[in-house]
């Protein structure tokens, strides 16, 4: 069955109520019953739940063979845990048939590309998939299809019985003996913990591994006890140095500063720019930037933001230090000035990534955006945005916050060059559709901006702002190889294309990878890398 | 293959901006963020042994890369290296608008590399006389001959000061005020004025300091040079912003020239405007504020 | 030309490539790494074989570690390599003649 942005979805994978995506906002009002996890009756006096390895654990939680063993990616590319986890399980216990489902897997977790490739780990489900993993899964060795979900789409499938985690493994940088979690004052800190809050509470089990075991108890904590089977106390979680870089600071490439400025020129441009606005940007380069040349209109408008979400890094708590954002709220934190600060500092709090960006409850912050400012890997002309395929198909990517802040905010604004080396970013049509065109309403390139004729309003805001924008046509004509055709600014690209309000529904889309665009595989011979992938997002 | 119009010899230059020409990253779109012109680098900021692979790349550059209204300039090795022979031969075949000649020190300085470049244009079969140039002053020599240097050839358009060797010639170092480089400056706009030809400041090396950098902007701007030179694109916005006449003074010179040329049709010579006396020696300086405003996006009229 | 002895031009930076060449048995031996290998592989050994033959260059051992170099910045670094295999780089090149 064909989808909102064109893409052939499989019947196969239409089965248990599953529907395409049939435009944003289209499973609006619908009521989901939760599922309800396992839990257990602790009613003795209790002096630890600390077991001695990770092979007692699973035992204890009763793992086995076929089961779902769930992550969080908060440590990032410094994580030990998931292959701790999948050695003791695979290698000590002897299990297989088993499925990951992790918030994010990438670098950090190549050695789980043997397991796939042995067939013991048959199924992933995840909300970002790089490295060998991804190179492993593209090659069509996952006996399973991959699902991949977005940060928000991920809790939605948990709590509403998609996906049912047999045991949760909730890497810990400090824990009581009774597994309350915090993500600071250990050794490997990592700050919020928001991605495995949900985990936590749909589990049926939840075994929690830490290197840094202090008194009970450990408060406030992101992971409670109330729900924790087991403590394991290992060596090490994680590598500091790959968990939270040392401070993300703002680039200083004049092309990413340019991107940046113009990214500022056309929020500052909008009527949503007001006191009190709410953002979220992303920590790529262009992204980053953009707070700097945003707080320059801040000030010349005499205004602050209200609040500010998402994965956070020390610019933002910067600004929250200085008053010029009035809360900051994060389900991420990427750099230590953020891991310091996140319930320290006053109004910069914690939430779960089902309070973030989950669509199926009553209301994400997400769904309060004004702007959020993401990046892409491709675009295609009619705005629909890949982060998770390179244009090779070879997944390297992580759709994270990208589908939901899109989807929820008023004002979504991709950043991104118009070339990576010699790869074009605007294309005829994205390899997979991460986060689709109905979702995205201006696109700022190093060659100039481009606005959705679905958002007229926005194009009159830029107009008379005497902000230059051209059609995304043009832009995509650009092309990298041959470097001509010198994209000419013009005010134009007034395609008032009527923005149809019934339509716009956002639902639970399936999307699939264009069966008509890996065509550009000319020397890997006989070796294409169709994606077996079906992303089940939001 | 990207054929360029003709250059034009006196154009709007407020910003031209180094790139080193040897950078595939840097030169293939310098255009995008909107200098006037842009300096390819093949002196100092190509290293000795790369001054071959410097010019295959630019040559390519030159010939593939549409530039579009952005000029292209490109910096050849001073005269006193084996390198700017053969730096000219790959300006002309690639069609560079024009080319600046480091370390100018004499009116001879510049007959030698006309000569050479004229040589090239017939060799490579390009119109002779195409190539435009300029010079960088860069010792207190080529200051005191900045006239003659100005003055020596047809293809010269104007001449910039480079501040870093002058100021070791000088034992100075900047200084907030431009006292450093008061009088050169100084002498140099007058050379470049009275052989008609444009006049453009050195470059600001600290980029974090822009409220330095904007000073500098300012006092250029008050001495009356025609652009600067520039090391980074973030120094380019606040030229263009700088340099661009105010409202009031495009509806000054939109008033004095609409007045003059009404006064004398009817064969009056000079003449009152909002109480202020004017004749023909105000029509210049009117006119070319009504053209930089047209430039800068401004002003949009066909009174010049 | 002749490959008179080893030479290497250009960078691994990015947008730009590394050319190594070295005396040939009688043919080309081209090998190529790219960082985008599976969208231009192609192309790029191409652009590179038609610069060698521009150059009329027979024999070779050449290897490109391609950073997603643009097809001008190729054709620059092989000509530059070639060239400086023959101590000729400095001067009197043919611009506009077999570097085109």
């Amino acid at each position: 069955m064909k989808n909102y942005v064109g893409r052939e979805i499989p019947d196969y994978l239409l089965q248990n109520g599953k529907e395409v995506y049939q435009g944003k906002n289209y499973m609006d009002g619908k009521y989901i019953k939760k599922a309800s996890p396992c839990t257990r009756r602790c009613e003795k006096p209790q002096e630890s739940k600390i077991v001695e390895t990770l092979a007692d654990a699973l035992k204890l939680c009763g793992a086995k063979s076929g089961m779902t063993f769930s992550f969080h990616h908060h440590l990032r590319d410094g994580d030990f845990v998931v292959n701790m986890v999948m050695k003791a399980a695979i290698e000590e216990l002897g299990l297989d048939n088993l499925t990951i489902a992790a918030t994010s897997l990438g670098a950090a977790h190549d050695p789980v590309a043997e397991y796939i490739t042995e067939g013991k780990v048959v199924g992933i489900q995840t909300s970002g998939i790089r490295g060998k993993i991804g190179e492993v899964v593209s090659a069509g060795l996952l006996k399973t299809p991959a699902i991949v979900r977005s940060h928000g789409g991920r809790p939605r499938a948990i709590e509403g019985g998609e996906v049912h985690i047999d045991i949760a493994f909730v890497a810990a940088p400090t824990s009581d003996c009774v597994g309350n979690c915090r993500g600071i004052g250990g050794k490997s800190n990592c700050g919020s913990m928001g991605y495995a809050m949900t985990d936590a509470k749909y589990a049926d089990h939840v075994v929690v591994v830490t290197d840094c075991l202090v008194d009970f108890p450990n408060m406030p904590a992101s992971v409670e006890a109330i729900d924790v089977d087991a403590v394991v106390v290992v060596d090490s979680i994680g590598n500091p140095k790959k968990i939270a870089s040392a401070a993300a600071r703002i680039s200083q490439n004049p092309r990413d500063l340019m991107m940046a400025e113009n990214v500022a020129k056309v929020i500052a441009a909008t009527p949503y720019f007001k006191d009190g606005f709410s953002f979220q940007t992303g920590v790529g380069g262009p992204s980053l930037a953009a707070n700097l040349f945003l707080e320059k209109y801040m000030d010349e408008r005499g205004i602050k933001m209200g609040w500010a979400i998402g994965g956070i890094c020390g610019p933002m708590v910067e600004m929250l230090k200085k008053g010029k954002v009035g809360k900051v709220i994060d389900v991420q934190d990427f750099d230590l000035d953020a891991v310091n600060s996140i319930n320290q500092t006053p109004n910069h709090f914690e939430m779960s990534a089902s309070q973030y960006a989950n669509p199926a409850n009553k209301g994400a912050f997400v769904n309060k955006l004004d702007f959020v400012v993401l990046a892409a890997l491709e675009i295609d002309t009619q705005f629909n945005v890949n982060v998770l395929t390179g244009s090779d198909g070879v997944l390297r990517g992580a759709p994270g916050g990208h589908p939901d802040t899109a989807a929820g905010s008023k004002c979504c604004v991709i950043v991104t060059p118009l070339i990576r080396g010699r790869m074009a970013t605007v294309c005829e049509h994205v390899v997979t559709v991460t986060t689709p065109g109905d979702c995205v309403d201006v696109l700022v390139t190093d060659y100039g901006i481009a606005v959705n004729p679905l958002r007229p309003d926005l194009i009159e805001c830029l107009d008379n702002a005497g902000i230059p924008h051209v059609s995304i046509e043009s832009l995509k004509e650009k092309d990298p190889t041959i470097s001509s055709g010198r994209i000419r600014l013009s005010r134009s690209s007034r395609r008032a294309t009527a923005r149809s309000s019934t339509s716009s529904a956002r639902s639970s889309p399936i999307r699939w990878t264009d069966p008509n665009k890996p065509k550009r595989f000319p020397l890997n011979s006989g070796k294409r890398f169709l994606c077996p992938l079906t992303a089940c997002l939001s | 293959m990207i054929p360029r119009p003709k250059p034009e010899r006196f154009r709007l230059r407020r910003t031209m901006m180094f790139m080193n020409a040897q950078k595939p990253g840097l030169i293939k779109d310098a255009y995008i963020y909107g200098c006037d012109s842009i300096m390819l680098d093949l002196e100092d900021a190509v290293a000795e042994n790369q001054k071959d692979a410097a010019r295959f790349s630019l040559y390519h550059a030159l010939k593939t890369i549409d530039y579009g209204d952005t000029e292209v300039i490109v910096r050849i090795n001073g005269l006193d290296t084996p390198h700017w022979q053969e730096d000219i031969r790959v300006c002309v075949a690639g069609g560079a608008d024009g080319i600046r000649i480091a370390k100018c020190e004499s009116a001879q300085d510049v007959r030698t590399v006309e000569a050479a470049v004229e040589a090239a244009e017939k060799e490579f079969g390009v119109e002779v006389g195409r190539t435009l140039l300029m010079a960088a002053l860069e010792s207190p020599k080529g200051i005191m001959n900045a006239y003659e240097i100005c003055a020596a050839s047809d293809r010269m358009f104007g001449v910039a000061i480079s501040g870093g060797d002058f100021r070791k010639c000088m034992q100075t170092k900047p200084q907030p005020d431009g006292i450093d480089m008061l009088v050169a400056r100084g002498q140099m706009l007058i050379a470049a004025r009275a052989a008609g030809v444009q006049c453009f400041d050195t470059v600001y090396t600290n980029l974090d300091d822009m409220a330095g950098y904007e000073a500098e902007v300012r006092q250029n701007k008050a001495m009356g040079f025609d652009g600067k030179s520039l090391i980074n694109p973030k120094q380019i916005r606040l030229v263009h912003e700088l340099f661009a006449p105010t409202e009031k003074e495009i509806l000054q010179a939109e008033k004095i020239v609409r007045a003059y040329r009404e006064q004398s049709a009817a064969g009056v010579g000079v003449f009152t405007v909002d109480g202020k006396m004017i004749d023909i020696a105000f029509i210049p300086g009117a006119e070319r504020t009504l053209k930089l405003a047209r430039a800068c996006g401004l002003w949009e009229g066909d009174l010049v | 030309m002749v490959i008179q002895k080893p030479a290497v031009a250009g960078t691994v930076e990015s947008s730009d490539a590394l050319v190594s060449v070295e005396p040939g048995d009688g043919k080309i031996e081209l090998t190529l790494t790219s960082s985008v290998m599976n969208q231009y592989g192609r192309q790029i050994r191409e652009t590179v074989l038609e610069t060698l033959e521009r150059l009329d260059v027979k024999s070779v051992k050449i290897n490109v570690v391609d950073k997603g170099a643009l097809d001008c910045t190729l054709k620059a670094r092989v000509e530059c390599a070639v060239f400086r295999s023959s101590d000729a780089s400095e001067k009197d090149i043919p611009w506009g003649g077999v570097v085109r």
